[in-house]
């Protein structure tokens, strides 16, 4: 998500950035190119009105007229409301000081509820350490119960059994007399989706809510959904006290304009956001490196928190101390690599992360693919242990059976090597020269193509 | 419990309306507080310039029409104001509607099947939670009135229960579902089901797919090798690829259905969840772009809410 957006501003910031001195004609021109590219994201047009008109007070003032760079002057004044919009600090959820905590996920049909509420649930007990109980009150979609008693069983989560033929209130309160008895601290009530011009069914969750007082009202938001997100999350809003949002689906080339919609119309934070078809996906929501992204600044901070959370730091000791050790580094522990990569979301999600995202060339993005990532594995597997700790032994007939096995090609399979090759004399100078010295040898061996900097 | 059953009765219960009622309907009972219609907006108006164009801009964008599509169609509309052909607000809102009507005029062609083509196979695709295991729910119906015979095949074998969720709709209609366990291969269950189609001597296969983004292209390879796998039976199956549209969602769709048409070839659209309040305006971009054929529009939960699409009665329903 926001990668086209961020491409856009990066080519409005170029822009203006070259001026030396900015006039109010380019100014508004500046801001049109803004509005045209907030509105071809989805942003809502009452908040892209209210975004320029803010925007243009401030970038008018005497201030970024008189400004050395004017430029970057505008492009601080855009940053900062865009971090406004969305939300500006990252909201964390209240669990309810008398367990159990009860929260309630609401939304349209199709916009992720049941997803959502077993990803939460599994970022609760593996993040918050937290037991937790789940439930269906879906008694009108087909087999909707069964997608969460399915879902929740592969997740290892306590799961509350209930059928169509109950009442959607009697299902979540005894779920909730369920949980107390199991000692759970945390309950999710999963819902119907229904559109809020449905009285009836708005009437229904209104009761549940009122029948179960949950600490947590969630509103699950599709990030792909058009100019409609406004009067959702306000028919949402006016009909129950929402306490959140969380976006899903972000894994897509939606521009996220429903992200930059939903503060400023219902003035709910963004507390979670999906990031893929993976339960582990899913992520808490930090508005200001959003904003930072969007503008092609980079996301830093969620990156190294990425390296912390999903890198099984036992297996990257073991690796560190071989090294140490004056042990090689052979292609096992190479292929070890290539998985926790995977782990972090393969190389795209890295690289999103980046800064300067906006000015890496398209064709080396996607040169940089995560097929690459999955070809080097299958070449990896397809040597025997001996060959992948010695792989000095490769040659002619090895390295042709090698590709047979892996459905590659020998050239593939020598650009491993050589990659490997030199991936291997990195870690030897890590060991003598230290991190930084390591990092530049890295960057040297990027592929070629535009200023691609590592931010070392 | 009583009202359960009240709910689920009222949901069988069926009397035609037509669609443009329906959608009127829809639009009808938020309409008042969330937006003036644009017939509204033009009634009354005794001087036609930039700001009342300005204000028909508006309105296209917030029913995301889309920043391309408005802007040529305000821009035609600046040249006739220049050019004084724009007299009153009934020539203008005649100019509006025309110009909207002309971008779907083309892509307003009814799903034919010939009867010599049997079984005639249906591949349905679309993101996730687009409505397609909903919409083939409906297409059943509207299959079984025109006297055809249907087979499902439970080609979502990824999503948790998405296999249950078809077979409810093969029982509710008696109609068959092919499948095989969660988690197998997707072609081979509908290559299972056409064969199984054919030996049955069934009028119409509708395959069912896992939603899937169109940016995962390892997914939009398992559906090009599900397209491949059809044409080993038959080679000019699947007869109809039908892309399911959420009318909710804004100008990414226009994506969605450019990746979807390049990876498999998408011959038809159905446009879901127009009963609340979105408008579906992306619509038009994509029949502007690709001049792929809109067969249906999904205008509400009933069995019966899958009607045939009608470029006049979408723009009408649009400005009314």
């Amino acid at each position: 998500m926001f990668a086209s957006l961020s491409e856009r501003f990066d080519g409005i910031v170029k822009n203006l950035t070259g001026r030396g001195r900015l006039t109010e004609e380019n100014i508004k021109e500046t801001l049109r190119a803004i509005r045209i590219a907030l509105l071809e994201a989805d942003v809502a047009l009452p908040v892209v009105k209210s975004f320029i008109q803010r925007v243009q007070e401030k970038a008018l003032g005497e201030k970024v007229l008189n400004s050395l760079t004017p430029g970057q002057e505008l492009t601080k004044i855009v940053k900062d409301e865009l971090t406004l919009i969305l939300g500006e600090a990252t909201a964390e959820l209240t669990l309810s000081k008398m367990p159990p905590t009860v929260i309630l996920v609401a939304g349209l049909q199709g916009a992720g509820k049941t997803t959502t509420v077993v990803k939460l649930a599994r970022f609760l007990k593996e993040q918050g350490k937290k037991k937790v109980l789940v439930t269906s009150t879906d008694i009108y979609r087909p087999a909707a119960i069964e997608q969460l008693a399915t879902l929740a069983k592969q997740t290892e989560i306590e799961y509350f059994p209930s059928s169509t033929n109950q009442d959607p209130l009697s299902i979540a309160q005894h779920a909730i007399q369920e949980a107390r008895k199991l000692s759970c601290d945390i309950v999710i009530i999963d819902t119907a989706g229904r559109l809020h011009v449905d009285n009836e069914m708005m009437q229904e969750i209104k009761k549940l809510h009122a029948g179960v007082q949950p600490t947590e009202t969630l509103f699950v938001v599709d990030s792909m959904t058009g100019q409609d997100a406004v009067h959702t999350a306000n028919a949402f809003n006016d009909a129950l006290p929402l306490t959140g949002v969380v976006l899903t689906k972000t894994d897509g080339d939606a521009r996220g304009g429903a992200a930059l919609s939903v503060w400023e119309t219902i003035h709910k934070p963004i507390k979670f956001i999906g990031t893929g078809e993976k339960i582990d996906q899913f992520e808490i929501f930090h508005p200001e490196r959003i904003a930072t992204r969007i503008l092609g600044m980079g996301d830093i901070v969620s990156l190294v928190e990425d390296v912390h959370q999903k890198i099984d730091q036992k297996k990257a000791e073991k690796v560190a101390k071989k090294l140490k050790s004056g042990k090689r580094f052979d292609l096992e522990d190479f292929l070890e690599q290539l998985e926790q990569m995977n782990h972090m979301g393969g190389i795209s999600s890295i690289i999103s992360k980046l800064p300067g995202l906006g000015s890496v060339p398209k064709a080396l993005k996607e040169q940089v693919n995560d097929k690459m990532f999955l070809k080097m594995k299958a070449i990896i597997q397809s040597m025997t242990i001996k060959e992948r700790r010695f792989p000095d032994l490769i040659k002619g007939s090895r390295k042709r059976r090698i590709a047979m096995g892996s459905g590659t090609e020998v050239q593939e399979v020598n650009r491993l090597l050589k990659q490997f090759d030199r991936m291997q004399k990195m870690m030897k100078k890590l060991k003598k020269g230290g991190m930084m010295n390591a990092m530049r040898q890295l960057q040297g061996s990027l592929p070629p193509g535009g200023d691609f900097n590592l931010p070392f | 419990m009583i009202k359960i059953f009240k709910r689920k009765n009222k949901t069988q219960e069926t009397e035609p309306v037509s669609v443009f009622d329906k959608l009127k309907t829809g639009l009808r009972s938020t309409r008042k507080v969330l937006t003036t219609p644009l017939s509204d907006l033009l009634l009354g108006k005794k001087t036609i310039d930039q700001d009342l164009l300005d204000e028909i801009e508006t309105y296209l964008l917030t029913a995301d029409v889309g920043v391309s599509v408005t802007e040529a169609l305000i821009q035609k509309l600046t040249k006739q104001l220049k050019a004084k052909q724009l007299n009153d607000e009934a020539v203008l809102l005649n100019s509006v509607r025309s110009y909207l009507e002309s971008l779907l005029k083309d892509v307003e062609k009814p799903l034919h099947i010939p009867a010599q083509q049997k079984p005639f196979v249906i591949l349905t695709v679309g993101v996730n939670g687009s409505g397609k295991t909903t919409t083939i729910g409906k297409m059943i119906k509207v299959l079984q009135n025109e006297g055809k015979t249907v087979l499902l095949a439970a080609g979502d074998t990824f999503r948790a229960a998405a296999i249950d969720q078809l077979k409810v709709w093969g029982e509710r209609n008696n109609v068959p579902v092919v499948a095989q366990q969660p988690g197998s291969d997707s072609a081979s269950v509908i290559y299972d089901a056409f064969n199984s189609a054919k030996a049955r001597g069934v009028d119409v296969l509708i395959a069912d797919t896992a939603g899937r983004l169109h940016t995962q292209s390892h997914l939009m390879e398992e559906l090009k090798k599900i397209k491949k796998v059809l044409t080993k039976i038959d080679e000019s199956a699947p007869h109809e690829v039908m892309l399911v549209i959420d009318a909710t969602l804004g100008q990414n769709s226009l994506q969605q259905a450019k990746q979807f048409h390049e990876a498999v070839g998408v011959t038809g659209i159905a446009l879901t969840k127009l009963d609340g309040t979105a408008k579906g305006g992306i619509i038009f971009a994509i029949a502007k772009e690709l001049g792929i054929p809109i067969r249906f529009i999904g205008v509400g939960e009933k069995v019966d809410d899958l009607r045939v699409f009608n470029a006049s009665d979408f723009v009408k329903a649009l400005f009314e």
